[in-house]
């Protein structure tokens, strides 16, 4: 009985979604027209070289036009680390001995390697989130990229640790900043994340207004959480 | 032509890590082939224009999504148990 239910749960669901890709008419050209744009994509892709002087119209979407959306992403984010944390919490107890982070030693190749990665790695990662309106990528890309970085460092090295509380308190921080940034443009200029300063010439390092700062801050936040999400679970003691 | 061949190839890649990463009984092997199905999905997003999805999907896709479940095999079994009635009802 329960798996005709399934059945028909999922047939439901199957015609919805059936009806919804039917009005959708496949590869037609939805961009319509850049010059007079009558459709949001082409609003987009004619205003932010035009008006915000971002090279990158995907970040401009992403930190501008749709900025509060990107706030709540950033949550999402912040709740899930902070879900897995208070699940995983242990109170440190003075007997007990050291979690064994790295069970195995790695071999000398591996840990010169990473030493000579790492830094690398830092330097990509903060390089994918400051040029975030220029290039491809942003404030998750590079953040994701630095965790990797701290990552390889944490599986290579017994002894290589974060420090927890400067960790915690840089994501904060950045979180703050973030909706900082976006209140004062709502209190000074009348909208969320209203661009506070000139968003200077097209293909400058400082331009698109409001995006370098922002996504300076989403990058830190979201690297500095992967980080500590990815150095809790490698301290879970086998049970 | 090269492009095409390359492309059916990395499609029949995906296909196969996929079919794989469900039918392995060995836990351990089947997040490596969803690891694998990350790879080609980034090369794909890269040919398709979307080199913004492609570094996100090499990223976390790649990297820390599997990192994660190896940490978590570690810790637990890395064997897949049979299916059973009673297993469910043990929920």
């Amino acid at each position: 009985m329960k798996k005709y239910i399934i059945f028909i749960l999922i047939a439901i669901l199957g015609l919805t979604l059936a009806q919804t890709f039917k009005a959708i008419p496949f590869g037609a050209d939805r961009r319509g027209d850049l010059e007079n744009p009558d459709k949001v994509a082409a609003y987009y892709l004619k205003e932010s070289p035009e008006t915000l002087q971002t090279a990158n119209s995907i970040t401009a979407i992403v930190v501008n036009f749709r900025g509060f959306d990107t706030l709540g992403e950033v949550t999402v984010l912040f709740l899930a680390a902070t879900g897995l944390a208070s699940i995983l919490y242990r109170k440190e107890e003075e007997d007990e001995e050291e979690v064994e982070r790295v069970r195995l030693p790695s071999s000398s190749l591996v840990r010169t390697g990473a030493k000579i990665l790492f830094p690398l790695m830092l330097l990509l990662g903060i390089y994918v989130f400051v040029h975030g309106h220029l290039t491809p990528g942003g404030g998750f890309q590079g953040g994701a990229i630095i965790a990797t970085g701290f990552l390889l460092m944490l599986i290579t090295y017994k002894h290589f640790e974060t420090n927890h509380k400067v960790m915690v308190w840089l994501e904060s921080l950045a979180g703050l900043a973030f909706v900082a940034v976006g209140l004062y443009g709502l209190f000074a200029y009348g909208s969320f994340l209203q661009n506070t300063h000139s968003v200077g010439t097209l293909n400058d390092l400082i331009s698109g207004g409001l995006i370098p700062l922002i996504y300076i801050f989403i990058g830190i936040k979201v690297g500095t959480e992967l980080t500590n999400i990815l150095d809790i679970l490698l301290k879970i003691k086998k049970s | 032509m090269a492009l095409i061949l390359f492309l059916i190839v990395m499609a029949i890649i995906l296909i196969a890590a996929a079919i794989y990463a469900v039918m392995q009984k060995d836990l351990l092997y089947a997040v490596l082939a969803t690891g694998i199905i990350s790879v080609v999905l980034s090369v794909f997003f890269y040919l398709l224009q979307a080199p913004d999805v492609a570094i996100t999907e090499a990223a976390i896709g790649i990297a820390l999504t599997t990192i994660i479940f190896i940490i978590t095999i570690r810790n637990t079994s890395r064997n897949e148990e049979e299916y059973s009635e009673d297993h469910i009802k043990k929920f």
